[in-house]
């Protein structure tokens, strides 16, 4: 029965608090009441009796307060008077108040998102059945050190009945279909993988209505089936279930709808929105050969098998391999990466770049609010001073700051959090590059890690001021306030110290920004090679059902050139299956017929592009020597080829390439092509080398997929041009769909946008890190000439310059600037170290950044001491003397 | 927040539910008759007093009734629980065997 008594006991004193409260004055005040009787009947006058009485009592207040120690939830009455304190507080200052919740808000906001970002994409697990025996293996060749190379087909299937180290194996491929209706519906391009049947099995993933792929499916001959995404199917099926069994158009061929993947699958990426069996996408050749490197593996790990021994194992079977085919593009080694590290390692430098940035902010957030927090103790320092003076003890005072600056963090924090989800927002529609994007999501976790903040830096900032602000000296503290000539040295120092500590990370921050944004103008001044400016392009996919032969495809690309060039505006306009700049594309292995055979082992490889005529002069590319193709010639199959100078200077070093034969397997049938021309180079990847490339003619290749490159009259905005343009194209075949509409500009502007972002972002902490520095350096000067007032009366009034003042208090702001400085500096030359494979052609060690940087700093110090010590040297010394 | 203690640590609690054990009494009377009995020599004070009080009825050894007092005011008398007559219990023959053996420790010295 007594837990039942004491349940009660604190639910009443839990709850009943006010009567309880009562009850204890009238306990007390008739046990008083009782000692004044007895003292009456002792003999002493009613007068005296009371105050005996109460002498013996002693103080009615402590002797309560000891009483109500007593009860239960006491921590929890402690708790809210003190938060109706720090309240009380926080509400009588304002714009104090306000100023730190923003700042604290910022800091913590910006960590949550950046948190939330890493978590979501870098480290939750993807969502499949026992994610970590899932793995990506890649091949590597041990001569060049590469090791991301994607698959062929022949070593995919050696792997599959040699290694042991795997459950499963499955291979697949991202392409591009035109999707289209059997009923006229509105033709699309869509993103499309091609998977082997195992791939679905292997991840775990059930079908949400339907089934997947089989083993039969998956050859060659078998009917066509298409296995939709949960998207598509919402999207443009209405979420029918009669989709299953029908036929939908997909490059113009049929294919039967298997089934429907489930909402949350959205592997690789959420822009797939269907899957096709790949044996049967793809001829038994192509899948045999061992020299076509087209495919991503993914396998998965036998229970208890490490990463380490697949690897070892696949090593000894990729070199079997290696020796079968001693000449030919085979690998010689693998590299078997665990599957989130797969898809996620190329963004990985930059969020964890950015990640230790919002780092920084919070860390400066918390620092200035420490020192604003010790700006305040300081104008309280008489305050508490009287109260330890009056017996209220230290820890109460320690906790009571404590307490205000964790209801500043949580204030902040609940910004900050708010802060977050836009930030989210933003980021998703800024970044969709990023993988995994579409799991970006504020989870418990994150929530945890906001709370987790918040506690710490409400800590951090509340415990170095209530720690400063002893209670040592409460004597020096009474008489200090009033002669108020030196006061709180220790303060100040304490202020000082985490002034030049805020001062160096802001110059941390400010030296990454830098960096990053004179590597961002790097890249943005690459000269591709062509034409960037007025130059409109677009994507066309020429489906396999209506253009069945290389003819009909060259007629459709030479019927599409004649009438754009026929356009108004249209200065010229060319056809190639890849941009510049827009990432590397096809490359093949070739060799030089009229050079002599090529030692065991080694092949050549260049990168090949199939080009209309015009496309040099479109392109604005420049020829060098030779010619390009013949016009008249393009309806044939044009045995010529024009090379560019990298593979003209490698290969034809002191001898003339004009009318040597090159020998590759481009098209169907092994052809040599004469070289007739020599392009200048262009790049392939904006941060890349120019690479050995080979042009054939359009008519040659079976290149599907063309993007159009248009060149405008000067005056023209490109993009006014892309109705027209488009409109031509449905004029030649409306069923045809036109992906990547953008200027040449907005091609590189996405493919630099990562550095763009990683470089705008730090640059924006780094500014407001600086603000909060100068405004950090400002308040604690304004504070320091406060204090000394009377000290600059004197010596004005004993004759001091004005100058001579300014100089001293300047030099007395500029030195905890100048620590941070040095701080700062020395810190950077480690962070640039780290920062240095997202730095593309600039030093980590740029001179041009570290100077302007320290300029920078030092002038926003300058401006920030300059009005108080302008305000000081003005000081009226008959004012200030008077002041006490 | 020291506490004025001039009894041993404990042993007021075993006082307070000792005087409990035959009727019940308001604080003033907890005071007074320890006092009484101790023949002045246990001085018990407020500071004391009252926060052990409502220790023990937070701890459910004793329970608590406003009543008419001997004047006729409305006074808080305490009262052992069944819980408390067994906290007494035993905490009375903790007491015996303490004291006991330091008498017998003073004895032999």
């Amino acid at each position: 029965m007594r837990w039942t008594h004491k349940l009660r006991m604190r639910l009443q004193t839990l709850f009943l608090r006010g009567r309880a409260s009562d009850h204890l004055q009238d306990e007390l005040q008739f046990h008083l009441d009782q000692q004044i009787a007895e003292n009456v009947a002792n003999g002493m006058s009613p007068e005296e009796a009371r105050s005996a009485a109460l002498r013996r009592f002693g103080n009615p207040a402590v002797l309560r307060d000891q009483a109500r120690e007593a009860w239960s939830w006491g921590w929890l009455e402690f708790l809210l008077r003190d938060l109706r304190f720090g309240m009380h507080g926080l509400v009588r200052t304002p714009g104090f108040s306000i100023m730190a919740i923003l700042v604290m808000g910022l800091g913590i906001g910006a960590n949550v998102a950046l948190f939330t970002v890493i978590h979501s994409v870098l480290l939750r697990p993807l969502p499949f059945k026992h994610p970590n025996r899932l793995v990506r293996v890649y091949e590597a060749d041990r001569r060049t050190g590469f090791h991301d190379n994607i698959m062929d087909g022949g070593s995919f299937a050696v792997w599959q009945s040699q290694a042991r180290s795997f459950e499963q194996m499955a291979i697949k491929k991202t392409v591009q279909y035109d999707l289209a209706g059997t009923e006229g519906q509105l033709p699309e391009v869509v993103d499309a993988e091609l998977g082997s049947w195992n791939l679905f099995p292997l991840l775990g993933v059930q079908p949400a209505l339907g089934r997947f792929f089989s083993a039969s499916d998956d050859r060659p001959e078998a009917n066509a089936t298409v296995v939709l995404t949960w998207r598509l199917w919402k999207r443009r099926y209405g979420g029918d279930r009669n989709v299953l069994g029908k036929t939908v158009l997909i490059d113009a061929k049929p294919y039967t709808v298997l089934g429907v993947l489930p909402a949350w699958f959205t592997y690789p990426n959420a822009r797939v929105q269907l899957w096709t069996p790949l044996y049967h996408e793809r001829s038994a050749g192509s899948m045999q050969s061992f020299f076509s490197h087209n495919f991503d593996v993914v396998g998965r790990l036998k229970p208890g098998v490490t990463i380490d021994q697949a690897n070892a194992e696949l090593n000894l079977v990729q070199q079997g391999i290696r020796k079968r085919f001693p000449e030919g593009p085979v690998n010689d080694a693998i590299n078997i990466r665990p599957i989130l590290n797969a898809e996620t390692y190329k963004v990985q430098a930059g969020l964890y770049a950015l990640f230790a940035a919002t780092g920084c902010l919070l860390l400066i957030a918390c620092l200035n609010i420490a020192n604003l927090l010790i700006a305040r103790a300081a104008t309280r320092r008489r305050e508490t001073a009287i109260r330890t003076a009056l017996g209220s003890s230290r820890a109460r005072i320690l906790r009571e700051q404590i307490i205000e600056s964790l209801l500043l963090s949580c204030a902040g924090g609940a910004v900050g959090f708010l802060l977050a989800s836009g930030i989210l927002q933003w980021m998703i529609q800024a970044r969709p590059d990023i993988p995994r994007v579409d799991s970006i999501h504020i989870d418990g976790i994150a929530v945890l890690f906001a709370v987790g903040l918040m506690l710490v830096c409400g800590f951090l900032a509340g415990l170095v001021p209530a720690l400063s602000s002893s209670g040592k000296h409460i004597l020096q503290a009474l008489q200090e306030s009033s002669r108020s000539t030196s006061g709180g040295r220790s303060g100040v120092r304490l202020r000082r110290m985490l002034l030049s500590l805020q001062i160096g990370l802001t110059v941390v921050l400010l030296i990454g920004a830098g960096l990053l944004l004179k590597s961002y103008r790097h890249l943005r001044s690459v000269d591709l090679g062509c034409a960037t400016n007025d130059v409109l392009t677009m994507r066309i996919n020429l489906p396999r059902g209506t253009y069945k032969t290389g003819t009909q495809m060259t007629a459709f690309y030479e019927r599409l050139l004649e009438r754009v060039r026929s356009l108004p505006g249209v200065k010229a306009a060319g056809l190639t299956s890849g941009l510049p700049g827009d990432g590397q594309g096809r490359d093949d292995v070739y060799h030089i017929v009229d050079h002599p055979p090529l030692p065991p082992g080694v092949v050549l490889d260049a990168s090949t592009r199939f080009v209309d005529p015009g496309y040099f002069h479109a392109m604005q590319i420049p020829l060098l020597q030779g010619r390009v193709f013949r016009r008249e010639q393009q309806l044939e199959l044009v045995p010529e080829a024009v090379i560019n100078e990298a593979l003209a200077r490698v290969q034809f070093a002191g001898e003339d390439p004009i009318g040597k034969h090159i020998a590759s397997g481009v098209s169907d049938n092994d052809e040599t092509y004469e070289i007739v021309g020599v392009s200048a180079n262009t790049l392939e990847d904006v941060s890349g080398n120019p690479r050995p490339t080979i042009y054939y003619s359009i008519s040659v290749g079976s290149a599907r997929t063309a993007a159009l490159a248009v060149r405008v009259a000067a005056p023209h905005d490109p993009l006014n041009l892309a109705l027209p343009v488009q409109k031509a194209i449905s004029g030649i075949d409306p069923a045809l769909p036109v992906t990547d509409v953008l200027t040449m500009n907005q091609l590189i502007n996405q493919s630099t946008g990562d550095a763009s972002f990683s470089a705008t972002l730090v640059l924006a902490f780094a500014v407001i890190s600086l603000l909060l520095a100068t405004v950090g350096l400002f308040g604690i000067l304004s504070y320091i000439i406060e204090q000394r007032t009377t000290e600059i009366g004197i010596r004005i009034a004993l004759g001091a310059e004005r100058g001579q003042v300014m100089h001293l208090i300047l030099k007395d702001g500029l030195r905890p600037a100048v620590l941070g400085l040095v701080i700062g500096l020395a810190a950077s030359v480690e962070v640039a170290r780290l920062l240095q494979s997202m730095l593309y052609q600039t030093p980590g060690l740029d001179p041009l950044v570290y100077l302007i940087v320290s300029g920078t700093l030092l002038l926003a110090a300058t401006l920030a001491c300059v009005v108080p010590a302008w305000r000081a040297s003005r000081v009226d010394p008959m004012v200030a003397l008077r002041k006490e | 927040m020291g506490k004025p203690s001039d009894l041993v640590q404990g042993t007021l609690d075993l006082l307070i539910l000792k005087t409990l054990s035959i009727e019940s009494r308001h604080g003033w009377a907890i005071a007074k008759r320890i006092q009484q009995i101790s023949g002045e020599v246990l001085q018990v004070q407020q500071g004391s007093l009252y926060p052990a009080l409502h220790r023990l009825e937070q701890q459910g050894w004793i329970k608590a009734k406003w009543a008419e007092s001997e004047t006729g005011r409305q006074a808080k008398f305490y009262s052992l629980t069944a819980a408390g007559r067994k906290q007494l219990e035993s905490e009375a023959a903790n007491w015996n065997r303490l004291s006991e053996a330091i008498t017998l420790i003073m004895q032999e010295v």
